[in-house]
């Protein structure tokens, strides 16, 4: 039985797709099987940050709709043969998914799958709703700021009242703290809330804090999953994540302000 | 799940009347000076918008109609539907107001007396027969089923209802509403909505390790975070009520 992993946040643009495309790289590369589906709808953001869109044939819609099988849908990734993605189609809107067509495709995944990560839309709405329906894990993606933890909050909510597994009363979904797009330096200036006050406000098991980083938009314009950038402190963190999700025992890394060496200040990696 | 309050009930035939208690505010109006009255009202209207928002209320007469000149009802409803509060009955109405209740759609309540279904969140229900949560005190007995315990955070946009009294065990997010017809026991910090007594127990508390709350309301009196902004505690208070008035203090 695969695990399904939930991606979401509530508010938009906190770093959702780039969370879901980083840990489905992560899972697949320690060798678990992998599927990553995008359920945004309307949009099609993951197959770019995967670096895959111009092998899209079919798409999640054409799956539900029977116009395609999950076979011919799937795309392998180039870079580890045990990642798929499932793309979302640009064409159609967001009522284009059914829970019984989600449901079912979820289902035919977990024959074959280890982990299947569902990367969210924003909002609180239908598409947010079935990506989170059928989950196992939830990875609630949160910045440091005011709004996004409220969000993250309803959506722990809603998790926690409207998921399968509340409604068929079984054990709750397991919820995951990312904190993202973190910067100590601006947590000190008073600009950013610190992992202290997130944690103070949502009491959630904390998996990661990822650093605010360059490196994550010259990945995505580039179309490789951030953890691949082993140097970049994000891609680390990211592999931080998944090591720790699996399992291991990684200590925290990226909350205090880092002491540059001399090679540090000479070169000024970020 | 009883965290949730939308679940669809899907029931074989195709409707059922049931007996049941809900509770809904209470406008208690002191005087028949319609002016005054649409005045006050959009300023404790301002103070919590979306408490009000679309909100039921109970009409309660008795204190206006001593007078000679009863209120004009008619325009009192249209001054609530203009605030977009929604009358769902009146009581302590004259004869005339009853006729115009009728003509609005709305029940006529006789508080004294016939018991209706409705349960009130203020001081029109301590004339009731005694409620439910007041009996149960006075035989010293607690019912295990009756009090509620939630031992994970209660977030944004939940809402729990427990009908004696309610503990939880972690807090209560921002944007969260807590209610118990008895006490309420927070062991986190207490950011939401509190409103413990909502059957109208005025003995009813409220307990928190921290007190950040949007309102906290003890059968219906009630204090929005305007009014503790100033009181907010970073220490376990206690909020119980005295004649009339939320008494806050630390433990
Ligand atoms: N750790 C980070 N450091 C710097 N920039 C980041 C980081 N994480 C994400 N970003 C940037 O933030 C933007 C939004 O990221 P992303 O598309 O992953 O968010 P999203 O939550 O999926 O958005 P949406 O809600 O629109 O789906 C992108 O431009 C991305 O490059
Ligand atoms: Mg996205």
């Amino acid at each position: 039985m695969a695990r399904i992993i939930v991606v979401t946040s509530g508010k938009g643009g906190v770093g959702k797709t780039t969370t879901s495309a980083a840990i489905a790289m992560g899972l697949a590369k320690k060798g678990h099987k992998t599927a990553v589906i995008d359920f945004d709808v309307g949009l099609r953001n993951l197959d770019l940050i995967m670096g895959c869109e111009r092998r899209v044939v079919y798409d999640f819609v054409n799956v539900i709709n029977g116009e395609a099988t999950l076979r011919q849908a799937l795309i392998k990734d180039k870079r580890c043969n045990q990642l798929f993605i499932l793309p979302a189609s640009q064409t159609r809107d967001k009522d284009a998914l059914t829970q019984e067509g989600v449901g079912k495709i979820l289902e035919e995944l977990s024959k074959e799958f280890k982990y299947i990560v569902c990367d969210s839309p924003a909002g609180i709405e239908r598409g947010a709703n079935l990506a989170m329906y059928f989950a196992d894990d939830a990875f609630v993606v949160t910045n440091p700021e005011v709004s996004s933890v409220r969000d993250s909050d309803r959506m722990l909510g809603i998790l926690a009242s409207k998921s399968r597994r509340a409604e068929q009363g079984e054990e709750a979904i397991k919820e995951y703290l990312l904190l993202s797009r973190y910067s100590p330096e601006r947590v000190k200036l008073g600009e950013m809330l610190s992992v202290e006050d997130v944690q103070d406000i949502l009491s959630l098991h904390l998996l990661g804090v990822i650093p605010e980083s360059k490196s994550v938009l010259n990945a995505s314009n580039s179309g490789i999953p951030v953890i691949l950038d082993e140097e970049s402190n994000a891609g680390q963190s990211y592999s931080d994540i998944v090591a720790r999700y699996l399992g291991e025992d990684v200590p925290h890394r990226f909350i205090d302000e880092e002491k540059k060496g001399l090679f540090g200040k000479l070169f000024g990696r970020k | 799940m009883s965290t949730d309050t939308e679940a669809p009930i899907y029931t074989k035939s195709a409707l059922e009347f049931k007996s049941s208690s809900f509770s809904s505010p209470v406008l208690v109006i002191h005087t028949t000076e319609l002016k005054q009255i649409t005045h006050q009202l959009k300023e404790k209207i301002a103070q919590a918008p979306e408490f009000f928002k679309n909100s039921p209320v109970l009409i309660d007469l008795q204190h206006c109609n001593d007078d000679e000149h009863p209120i004009d009802l008619g325009q009192l409803i249209t001054t609530l539907h203009a605030e977009k509060l929604f009358p769902i009955g009146i009581s302590s109405a004259n004869e005339d107001q009853k006729l115009i209740a009728i003509k609005y759609h709305i029940p006529v309540h006789t508080i004294r007396g016939t018991h209706s279904d409705i349960s009130t969140t203020k001081s029109v229900s301590t004339q009731n027969k005694p409620q439910e949560g007041t009996e149960k005190t006075k035989d010293g007995t607690i019912n295990a089923i009756e009090n509620m315990l939630i031992s994970h955070p209660v977030r944004s946009g939940q809402r729990i209802y427990a009908k004696g009294d309610l503990t939880i065990l972690s807090h209560v997010s921002a944007g969260a509403e807590v209610m118990a017809e008895g006490n309420i026991h927070v062991y986190g910090a207490l950011r939401g909505r509190a409103l413990a007594g909502v059957q109208g127990n005025p003995e009813s508390r409220i307990f928190c390790s921290a007190l950040q709350a949007e309102l906290v309301s003890i059968a219906g009196h009630y204090k929005t975070s305007e009014d503790l902004d100033k009181l907010e505690q970073h220490q376990p208070t206690q909020i119980s009520l005295q004649d009339q008035a939320l008494i806050i203090n630390n433990l």
